[in-house]
Parts: C-alpha cells; sequence; structure tokens
C-alpha cells in the first residue's frame, strides 16, 4: 500500500448533481472505520472534467480514474485500491477500441491529449482552501509582479504572450489592457465576466468552482498593470457554487493580505467584490454587464466609448473573461515565451471546451489552439455514440456555425474559425450525429436568441423571432420556395445592423447551415421530407403488411389509437395517417420491423 | 472652431469636429431616415434605420452615434444601405397594426413616411404580432402600445426633458414593451401628463387624446402662440382647424421651452370653449352674483379700495396676484399697490 494517498472526488456542480457529495462522507467514514485515517485523506474537488462518467475520483499519486461510482461502491474502492493495491475493474472507464478496462489517467485518450495550464488546479486542489493553491505556485505570479516587475513590465510580458479573450471574440489581452491603462482618470476599475451563458458551454463556471484563486490572481495581476484599485467579478446567479467558492476565496485572500490595502507591503491596493446577475444572456455584453452593475436594465449601449475610456459609472474599464484572467497567473510566472510555445501563430495559448452532444465522453477539455476538431471529437471525445455517423459540429454556441465533416481537419483557432463561419465563442462543441436535423438544430439556436433578445434595436429584435418563425414553418413542412431568399436576407440584414454582438452573431446558425447543409433545406420544403428524420411533422410510418405478424403490440401502445387490424379476421394492423402523431411508438414495440418512417 | 472635411455620396462636405455623420448629412441637406433619434435627446442607436456605409468599418454603422472624421468617405444611399433600411422597415411594418385610415398619427407617422419611400408593404414577414391592451384610463394621453417601436424616445423625454423617469421598457426581446413601473396605466403612475413623451413618439403609439377624430395634420393650421398659464413664455403651436381650437402640439423652435411643456399647457386649453368662463365682470348684490359693466364694476372696487384704506389704513389691505398675468400686468399690480394704495402687502400665487 502507497503511503499518504490522496482520493479526489469531483465536486463540481456536474458530478455533484449525480450524487457525488454524499460520497465524500461515506469515504471519510470508511477511511475511519479501517483506521487509514493517517495516511489517506479525501479531497473535495472542482470539475475533473470528465463529466459524462461522473461522478468521478481520482486515486493519488497513481492516478487512478473510478468512474460512476456510487456509495455502495465506497467499501469496495478502498478495500480494494488502498488496502489490497489492486483495481476495482468494473468501475473503471473502458476503452471503446480494445473494450478494455483502463485505469491510469495516462492511458485514458481524454486526459492524455488534453495539454491543462488554466484547468492546472481543477479537479486537483480544494477549492475552498487557499493553502492548496498556494502549495501550487499560486499567487507566486503576484508576488513576482509586485516586487520584480513594474506595470509596465506586467502589461508588456502579457502583450507578449499572445493572449487573446476567452470570451468569445479573441481581442488581444494586452492591446486591451493598455488602451485602459494609458486613459488618464483618478479611478479606474477591472471586472471580470463571468456571466457564462451559451447553452451547453461551463469551462468559466468550471474554473470559477475548482480554482477560483487563479481568476482572483489574474485580476490582481490586471489591476497592477492597468493602474485600477477595485474590482468586480459579475457571476450569473445561476452558479451558487461558484458564488459560494469565489465568496471563500475572496475572504481568505483578504486575510492573506493578497487583497486590500498595501498588498505584500508594495503599496498597491485593490478591492474586489462579486456582483450576481440575474440571468439574462445579453449581460454577457460587457457594456450591458456595466448597465447590470449600476443597477440599469440590462441593454447594450453604443461603442465607442468604449470600456477602457468610459465604462462602470463612466470611468474607465477593463473587462476580461473567467479563462483570460485565468490564463495572467500562469503566463507571469513562467513567462510569455513558454505560453507562445502553445497554439498557433495568430492564437497562442489553450482554450477550454465543453464537448456535449452524440459524442461518447462528454466534459470539459482543455487543448492547445490549433488542434484539429477531429483530434477533439475523435480522440478526446472518443467519436460518437452508438457508432453513428459523425454529420456535424456546432461551434461558438449561439452565436457560432455548423461545420460538416469535410472540416474536421481544421486547426481550431480564432482566424480559422471565423473564416470557415463558425467562431470560438466561448468553446462549446456540440456534436451532432446523422439523426440530427440541421434545420431544426438552428431552430433551436435562434429560440435561444430571440428569448435573449434585449430588445433594444430592431433588427435583433424583430428579426430574430422572425427567423425564428421561418425556421419553425420550414421543420413543420410549411416552408416556402422563397423561404430561403428571404432568411438569407434577413440573416444578412440582421448581422449587419444588429447594435451588439448578439444581434450580429444570432443568424450565424442559420447562415452556416444555409452555407453547408443546404440540402437538408431544401429537402424539407421541397420533398417536405426531413432527411435526419427528426422533424415529426414530416415524417410519415406504415406497416408492411407482409412484414406485420398481427400480434397488436403497436395498436396497444399507440397513445392516439390510430393502428388498426385483427389477426382473427387475418387483417394486417394499419396507421391512420391523419390521426398518427408522429411519435414513433410502434416502430420502437414492433418486434418484426414492420413499421417504416419515411 | 475646428472643421472636418467627409465625403458624402460623392460630395465633398465641411462639419464642425465633434459632429456626427447625422449631423453632417443634416447640415447638408442629405436625407437620413431616423426614427430613435431626436436632437434635444440623447442618442440610443436603437432603430438602426440611419445606418450608412463607411469606408473601412465593418457592417453598417448608424449614423447618429458615429463621428464624423476626417477624410471619411460615406455612402448614405447604395443599394445596400437602401436594402438594409427597406428590411428593418419591413420588420418594424410586420408588428404594427395597419389601421392608418383610422389612427390620430396618419399624415404625421415617421414610420408611414419611410415605409412609402421605401416601399414597404407589410407583406413580407407573417407572424406574430403584439396584442397588449390599450391605455385609456387617463383624460390626456392614448396610449396604444401595440404601434410602439420601441425607439425609446419617451423614455429619453420623460428621464432627460422631464426628469421624471416615470418610463423604461421592460420585458425583453419580442416581448419588450414601454411603460410606467409594473406596466400600470398613466393615471395610476406618478405622470405628471406633461406630454413631453406623446412630443417626440414617431408613431401612434402616444397621442393627444382630445385631438383623436378632430381632424388630420393637413386640415389644421398651427398657430404659433405664448402659454397663457404662467410667467415662463413657453411657446406652443395651437393647432386650429375651421377656425378652432382643437388642441396643442409642441413647437420644436420655440425659443424658451423646445418641446416641453406643462398639463396646463398642453391639455389645458379646452378652457377656450367652457361654458363657465367668466365673460363680464359680476358684482354681488342681495347674495347673487349679478353681470356688471366694467365701468360700474371697477368704480365700485376703487370706492371700496379707498374707503377701508381712509378706515383701516393702506396696510389693512393686500394683493394677490395670478401666475396667469404676463410679466408686465404683474408689475402694474405691485406698482399700483406700492404707489396707489401704499402697501407691500404683495404676493403671487407662483412665489415658493
Amino acid at each position: 500500500m502507497a503511503e499518504n494517498q490522496r482520493i479526489l472526488v469531483c465536486a463540481g456542480t456536474g458530478c455533484a448533481s449525480s450524487g457525488a457529495l454524499p460520497i465524500i462522507d461515506i469515504l471519510i467514514d470508511e477511511i475511519k472505520r479501517q483506521g487509514l485515517e493517517e495516511t489517506v485523506s479525501v479531497v473535495g474537488t472542482g470539475c475533473q472534467g470528465f463529466c459524462e462518467k461522473g461522478p468521478t475520483l481520482v486515486i493519488e499519486p497513481q492516478q487512478i480514474l473510478y468512474t460512476r461510482v456510487k456509495g455502495e461502491d465506497v467499501a469496495e474502492i478502498i478495500e480494494q485500491e488502498l488496502v489490497k493495491g489492486e483495481r476495482v475493474e468494473r468501475l473503471l472507464l473502458v476503452d471503446q477500441e480494445t473494450q478494455k478496462p483502463v485505469s491510469s489517467m495516462a492511458d485514458i485518450n481524454f486526459f492524455a491529449k488534453q495539454h491543462r495550464i488554466v484547468l492546472h488546479n481543477c479537479g486537483v486542489i480544494d477549492p475552498k482552501k487557499i493553502e492548496d493553491y498556494t502549495a501550487r505556485e499560486g499567487y507566486k505570479a503576484i508576488e513576482k509582479a509586485l516586487k520584480e516587475m513594474s506595470p509596465e513590465d506586467a502589461l508588456e510580458e502579457v502583450k507578449k504572450s499572445g493572449l487573446r479573450g476567452r470570451g468569445g471574440a479573441g481581442f488581444p489581452t494586452g492591446l486591451k489592457w493598455g488602451f485602459c491603462r494609458a486613459t488618464p482618470s483618478d479611478k479606474k476599475y477591472i471586472i471580470c465576466n463571468a456571466d457564462e451563458g451559451d447553452p451547453g458551454a461551463f469551462m468559466d463556471r468550471s474554473v470559477l468552482e475548482g480554482d477560483p484563486h487563479s481568476v482572483i490572481e489574474g485580476m490582481l495581476i490586471g489591476a497592477y498593470a492597468i493602474g485600477a484599485d477595485e474590482g468586480y467579478i459579475y457571476c450569473r446567479a445561476e452558479y451558487p457554487l461558484a458564488i459560494k467558492h469565489l465568496g471563500i476565496a475572496i475572504k481568505q485572500a483578504e486575510e492573506a493580505g493578497y487583497l486590500g490595502d498595501n498588498i505584500l507591503g508594495s503599496g498597491f491596493n485593490f478591492h474586489l467584490k462579486v456582483f450576481e446577475g440575474a440571468g439574462a444572456f445579453v449581460c454577457g455584453e460587457e457594456t450591458a454587464l456595466m448597465a447590470s452593475i449600476e443597477g440599469k436594465r440590462g441593454m447594450p449601449r453604443v461603442r465607442p466609448p468604449f470600456p477602457a475610456v468610459s465604462g462602470l459609472w463612466g470611468k474607465p474599464t477593463n473587462v476580461n473573461n473567467v479563462e483570460t484572467w485565468s490564463n495572467v497567473p500562469h503566463i507571469l510566472r513562467k513567462g510569455a515565451e513558454w505560453y507562445t510555445q502553445f497554439g498557433t501563430e495568430k492564437s497562442k495559448g489553450t482554450k477550454i471546451f465543453a464537448l456535449t452532444g452524440k459524442v461518447n465522453n462528454t466534459g470539459l477539455v482543455e487543448v492547445p489552439m490549433g488542434t484539429t476538431l477531429r483530434e477533439i471529437i475523435f480522440d478526446i471525445g472518443d467519436g460518437i455514440q452508438g457508432g453513428k455517423k459523425f454529420k456535424a459540429v456546432q461551434i461558438g454556441g449561439p452565436s457560432g456555425g455548423c461545420l460538416p465533416e469535410d472540416m474536421l481537419d481544421l486547426a481550431v483557432d480564432y482566424d480559422t474559425l471565423t473564416q470557415a463561419g463558425a467562431m470560438v465563442g466561448s468553446g462549446g462543441l456540440v456534436i451532432m450525429d446523422e439523426t440530427t436535423c440541421m434545420v431544426d438544430i438552428a431552430r433551436y439556436f435562434l429560440n435561444f436568441t430571440k428569448k435573449e433578445s434585449c430588445g433594444k434595436c430592431t433588427p435583433c429584435r424583430e428579426g430574430t423571432t422572425r427567423m425564428y418563425e421561418i425556421l419553425d414553418r420550414i421543420t413543420k413542412g410549411e416552408g416556402k420556395e422563397e423561404d430561403l431568399d428571404t432568411l438569407e436576407n434577413l440573416a444578412l440584414t440582421i448581422k449587419e445592423t444588429s447594435l451588439c454582438a448578439l444581434g450580429q452573431s444570432a443568424p450565424n446558425p442559420i447562415l452556416a447551415t444555409l452555407k453547408y447543409f443546404r440540402h437538408e433545406y431544401e429537402a424539407h420544403i421541397r420533398d417536405h421530407k426531413c432527411p435526419a428524420h427528426n422533424c415529426s411533422a414530416l415524417l410519415s410510418y406504415t406497416i408492411d403488411a407482409e412484414k406485420c405478424k398481427m400480434c397488436s403490440l403497436c395498436a396497444k401502445n399507440c397513445p392516439v389509437n390510430c393502428i388498426t387490424g385483427d389477426k382473427k379476421t387475418n387483417t394486417p394492423y394499419v396507421i391512420d395517417e391523419d390521426k398518427c402523431i408522429k411519435c414513433g411508438t410502434c416502430m420502437d414495440k414492433c418486434k418484426f420491423g414492420a413499421v417504416t418512417r419515411a | 472652431m475646428e472643421w472636418l472635411t467627409l465625403t458624402i455620396d460623392g460630395r465633398e462636405v465641411s462639419v464642425p469636429k465633434g459632429s456626427t455623420v447625422l449631423d453632417a448629412c443634416r447640415m447638408n441637406n442629405i436625407p437620413i431616415p431616423t426614427l430613435c433619434h431626436a436632437p434635444e435627446l440623447t442618442s440610443a442607436g436603437a432603430c438602426r434605420l440611419c445606418v450608412v456605409q463607411i469606408e473601412g468599418m465593418r457592417n453598417l454603422p448608424p449614423s447618429c452615434v458615429t463621428q464624423a472624421a476626417q477624410g471619411m468617405k460615406v455612402e448614405t444611399q447604395n443599394p445596400k444601405v437602401r436594402s438594409a433600411r427597406k428590411t428593418i422597415l419591413e420588420l418594424l411594418v410586420a408588428n404594427h397594426p395597419l389601421d392608418c385610415m383610422t389612427c390620430q398619427k396618419m399624415g404625421d407617422c415617421s414610420l408611414a413616411e419611410y415605409a412609402y419611400e421605401y416601399g414597404v408593404t407589410g407583406e413580407v414577414y407573417h407572424g406574430a404580432k403584439r396584442d397588449l391592451p390599450i391605455d385609456n384610463g387617463n383624460p390626456f394621453i392614448l396610449r396604444d402600445p401595440n404601434k410602439c417601436i420601441l425607439c425609446g424616445k419617451c423614455i429619453r423625454a420623460c428621464s432627460e426633458i422631464q426628469g421624471k423617469s416615470i418610463l423604461d421598457f421592460s420585458f425583453r426581446g419580442f416581448d419588450t414593451q414601454v411603460g410606467p413601473a409594473f406596466n400600470l396605466p398613466y393615471n395610476e403612475s406618478d405622470c405628471d401628463f406633461c406630454g413631453s413623451c406623446v412630443s417626440v413618439c414617431p408613431v401612434g403609439a402616444l397621442v393627444e387624446k382630445k385631438m383623436v377624430g378632430k381632424g388630420r395634420p393637413w386640415e389644421v393650421s398651427k398657430v404659433q402662440t405664448t402659454c397663457p398659464f404662467c410667467g415662463v413664455g413657453c411657446n406652443f403651436d395651437l393647432n386650429v382647424k375651421d377656425g378652432k381650437v382643437i388642441g396643442v402640439t409642441s413647437n420644436p423652435d420655440a425659443p424658451v421651452n423646445g418641446k416641453a411643456l406643462c398639463v396646463k399647457g398642453r391639455f389645458g386649453m379646452d378652457m377656450i370653449y367652457s361654458e363657465n368662463r367668466v365673460t363680464t365682470p359680476l358684482i354681488r348684490k342681495d347674495g347673487v352674483l349679478v353681470p356688471a359693466e366694467w365701468d360700474e364694476a371697477l368704480d365700485l372696487i376703487a370706492s371700496k379700495l379707498g374707503e377701508i384704506k381712509n378706515t383701516y389704513g393702506p396696510n389693512s389691505i393686500g394683493a394677490l396676484s395670478s401666475a396667469h398675468c404676463t410679466n408686465e400686468e404683474n408689475y402694474l399690480m405691485q406698482k399700483f399697490m406700492r404707489a396707489v394704495i401704499g402697501t407691500n402687502n404683495v404676493d403671487h400665487c407662483a412665489r415658493t
């Protein structure tokens, strides 16, 4: 038995919701019961990333990963792993290719192919303990900055690193800081944009939950470089765990002298507050975010003036997102040169993606910029669920676009993706297989943006609703030939005339699907068919009389009683299409494959 | 003053530094459609109808909030710009009642004017339309939120001119509305009924209730006059049809007040035709007010004032004058009290 082992239990929101928290208590009890408390400790960590397989736990130092752990498994894990030093095979991950269990994280593609800079501490430390953070070089970067560097030096280092904003637009961070620094003012603010709102994206939440001090340290460095003495973290109220951990971290940092007045005796002051957002997606837009902090309705305003000139309360303000801030301590500690070895020529460093959809391994992955979509989806993500065929990947959330199979070898960086009609955005990657209808996907995202439009400017307010209505009609088989032109014209006008990035990017899911999957739109409109067999209004179910054994199972399970037939009179079962609601139950229930869908 | 030179539609123009592209166009009689812009209010850049194409700038920037710059090349009427404006108008009209025949705003409606210019019919988009209750609960302002195009000018007028901030947006996206807090009707809110919101509304969402059905803009002649209610000297336009005043509208060129008015000036003109107006002096005889000639009335006042002054002294008399009177009339009143009666007992209803 190895000495001083640690059991790291993922206690991020994903694993907590699948039952991780009681496991921690059971583990502690069981360790005591077996008298192992001297050598084994249990740590509730932030997100370990492998949400699909949660709750997960890792035994250190061997780095053994256990997946989908339940309370009743705990005794066995301790007995086998910690007493006998043997694996509990049934809780190990099964390699999809070899169909054999793998135990070591180093052998699991999901982890082995990642490169974790921002997620360096996530899933490894107890985010509620500042000493866990400082034990892994935490707050060394701000110490270095305050003791060895001038604000200009710190700014220069970030500029040299090539770091670009991880919130989506990819604006060079150092340049942005420089603008704010250059504006003369008696007061400046910095803000951490933690209003993560893209459906499926949760990297910022995970960083805040799992490594809040890294964000605080990044903001400290930014404040020092810019000359700000007050900061806000604007975090959506739907992230209670992140807010809790931030609160604990800020208090600890204040007590340790990293926040407050005269930090580390340097004369530099910085005060940090958390502001809870009320959940409007548009408040992720920086001018709306600042309006919200000021107590106004969260609506974007026209820029210029940019926040670097006139931001919060009219003062120069610098806004960066969670992941951007979290990169900064690493850059300062290890140097810009170290950082620039990762990524592509114009997009340096790593990016965290939230991998979701029809992929085997869903979860949070951090890869160097320039990694191909194929590597992310097929190596790290382990391919498509159920052996189905890959169709598209939606990248960049509701502002992004869908890319087809022949673009899988695109290197993921800001400029390549924008050129292809998608965008890095916040880093949501939704994988779709052959059963996903691309018109329906566009409709789904437009339903989101139309609800989240703030209503200020005409094209976004009225236009997103009209685009949604057209898409909705098409998926119902009521599309008209001229709809595609109308849709395209409307999409381009909205893109070119909307006030903020929400409206300017809302048409992207339509433009990208029209570009790469136009034939699916045409099939809906001209042939009244949904090629993915997804749009229920365009499906028809029929029973092949030859194959029908007249078992009556379909009729018994039909929720609207639209199937009739009779074994006694040798009448095969028939579906009344007028009554059929296209639920597909008959097809699922038929044991003889007699029901077909077209 | 520093001047900038820019090219608009191939024409070189010079404008003072600090002008917006819209200012530059208007100074040079280049027409740009706007719905949410008003010179007396801050610019929201919300309706997006004033978009233009500017060389080197991405997308189509709204001219109302884009600063003019030296050497800028602006196109205001090219097909791309016109097509974008037409689409925006189509979107607005698709969510707007087309009851123009009975709409009070007909003839003075900016949306109708631009729809006409751009050939917008409302036939392109079919779908949801707002169906909100009409606010008809007060005597002055008729508010039809279904006609609102959400330009936000009323909100800014209420907060920036009147300083009341009664109005704001509520809900979001397609469901956005404008109204008082909790979407209360005007008469249940803290509204003063100054009508500044009405004066800036570009469509028929906010109209002077008493003018509804009384006349069309082209039937009305506007007579600029000074408000008789107080001594501030606000100007406005009496709207006259067939020799009869049917209402009051703001005159944007009013030197003292611009478009701003108070509830009395804007909505109090019905007193002109009131049957309760006093048209001759009245003298109380045996407890009953009886019409009299001016001479008789003035003689009576003079004799009574003289009698009181002789019996009780000048300080037993005081005078209270009205804000309704002009400055000159008020001056005469105090002069009369001091020089003729011999007292300083002078006061005024507007003294605070």
